[in-house]
């Protein structure tokens, strides 16, 4: 383009500007990338990093043993856990927060978790109406595991052989 | 029959039942236009555009007019209230008066007068005022802004556009819209004035889309440098009027660059299949091309500098068409003439 008598010729005759048209005229009858989203959604992978749940094992007993580390490595200080001893004998968490308007949902709480207890499942269109509906306490969180147990522990099982 | 015809009521309705033919299909049409937009746009970038209002989104310009509709009309406290609420009609009633003269067959038109031409240039310039007053009682600088700029950017691109008519006038000798449809039949295509008067037919298109202030010559709303320019302030019905005289002006410019350049309702071919098709309809199916190649044009080119536009007005179009004038007026005195008469 460096020549002045080549570039006056390009632009005068609008040739440019009949390139650009070229180019979106053909983007005009391309496939189009829009997902309609209540009705399609993109695919998800297992690792997918939603709304949290607490789970438990197959007998009923929940997984948590109040080892805290989610809480210590939780970036946001969005978890928050107060432990006691349960009748029989073991550390149970009597308190069991997690603020989902400080969570970032980066997943460390998962990945720290030695019984798999606290885990993010794949729900993303959770919503609240009020600031206090966001804030998740044990027995939610217990809810949500009992909820999506199924699809939680096929996604865990997918995974398995990478962790 | 001839007691209807002559008595002294009929005229006046006989014109207004006239002026309902050709409004109403032309404000369904401003509507679907702006669906039309968003469509064409919307696939231009690979996206679908409205489709949840009615069947793939055919009740979406409704929708959208009973939202304006029951908007609240506000009026900034420090705006001259009268020019204020005035300058959208000012915007909208020339939009809908240059419709008057526009033939939609061989002398078909709310009013077939001789000098359409010249009523068509003089009534167009006028929906300037309504944005200039907008810009100004608005009492706002953005919308001064823009309106500054519509204004000399009207002065810029008006004398080219009529420049670029007397080249149809040169060849049509009549400036009756429809025998200058007319004066270009003959074969097909070919016999249209946009190949004599090929740099007439880009420099009128192009100072169409500068007059109607669309994208890439839309600084007077300049969303991205002065908010929304001339009508900020405005909002409900009188936004809706500023919107329903632009798209108007759009559909204007096309059909008029049909009836000037590509043989308004003549077929492209002279021969069996295309001489079935209505006049009507090849004059509707040229109109909507050349505003697929308005909306084109809107998806494809980023907006112009505001000395740019200057530039390309001025030093540009003026010596193009000034340049063209000369040379169809020598060919006129060749033999030449017989073929592009």
């Amino acid at each position: 383009m460096a020549n002045p008598v080549k570039r006056w010729f390009q632009s005068f005759f609008l040739l440019e500007m009949l390139r650009g048209m070229r180019l979106t005229g053909r983007y005009f009858f391309a496939r189009k990338f829009t997902v309609q989203y209540p009705e399609e959604t993109t695919p998800q992978s297992p690792r997918f990093r939603g709304l949290h749940a607490l789970r438990r094992y197959e007998n009923g007993e929940e997984r948590c043993i109040a080892c805290k580390l989610c809480e210590a490595v939780c970036p946001a200080l969005a978890i928050t856990i107060e432990s006691e001893e349960r009748s029989d004998g073991t550390r149970r968490t009597s308190r069991y927060d997690i603020d989902l308007s400080k969570c970032i949902f980066c997943g460390l709480c998962e990945e720290s978790c030695p019984v798999d207890s606290i885990v993010e499942s794949r729900v993303l269109s959770y919503h609240a109406e009020t600031r206090s509906e966001l804030l998740y306490d044990k027995i939610r969180l217990l809810g949500n595991g009992d909820r999506l147990e199924g699809e939680l522990a096929r996604d865990r099982q997918a995974d398995s052989s990478y962790r | 029959m001839h007691d209807l015809v002559n008595a002294a009521w009929w005229p006046p309705v006989w014109a207004l039942i006239k002026i309902i033919i050709v409004l109403i299909p032309l404000l369904l049409g401003v509507a679907y236009l702006t669906l039309a937009e968003r469509k064409v746009i919307g696939y231009i970038q690979i996206r679908l555009g409205p489709n949840r209002v009615g069947f793939r989104g055919m009740l979406q310009p409704i929708a959208d007019a009973l939202k304006l509709l029951f908007k609240e009309v506000l009026i900034p406290s420090t705006a001259n209230r009268f020019l204020f609420l005035a300058a959208p009609v000012l915007a909208f009633v020339p939009a809908m008066l240059v419709w008057a003269a526009v033939p939609f067959g061989p002398g078909v038109a709310i009013s077939n007068m001789n000098a359409g031409l010249l009523y068509v240039l003089a009534i167009a310039g006028l929906g300037v005022y309504g944005i200039i007053i907008a810009g100004w009682a608005s009492n706002s600088k953005y919308a001064f802004l823009g309106a500054m700029r519509a204004a000399a950017q009207l002065v810029a691109y008006e004398i080219a556009m009529g420049f670029a008519l007397v080249g149809v006038l040169m060849l049509a000798q009549t400036l009756n819209l429809s025998k200058i449809v007319e004066a270009q039949a003959g074969g097909g295509f070919w016999s249209w004035y946009w190949l004599p008067l090929f740099p007439f037919f880009l420099v009128y298109f192009i100072s169409g889309v500068a007059e109607t202030n669309r994208a890439p010559f839309d600084v007077a709303e300049g969303e991205s440098e002065i908010v929304a320019g001339f009508h900020v302030e405005y909002s409900g019905m009188g936004f809706a009027l500023f919107f329903l005289a632009e798209y108007a002006n759009m559909i204007f410019i096309s059909i008029l660059t049909t009836v000037l350049f590509l043989g308004g309702w003549y077929p492209p071919f002279n021969v069996a299949p295309f001489t079935w098709v209505p006049g009507l309809i090849w004059l509707l199916l040229k109109t909507a091309f050349l505003l697929y190649v308005f909306l084109w044009i809107r998806a494809t080119f980023p907006r112009y500098r505001y000395d740019q536009i200057m530039r390309l007005g001025w030093k540009v179009f003026i010596p193009i068409t000034i340049a063209w004038i000369v040379v169809v007026g020598i060919a006129l005195e060749t033999p030449l003439r017989a073929i592009l008469r």
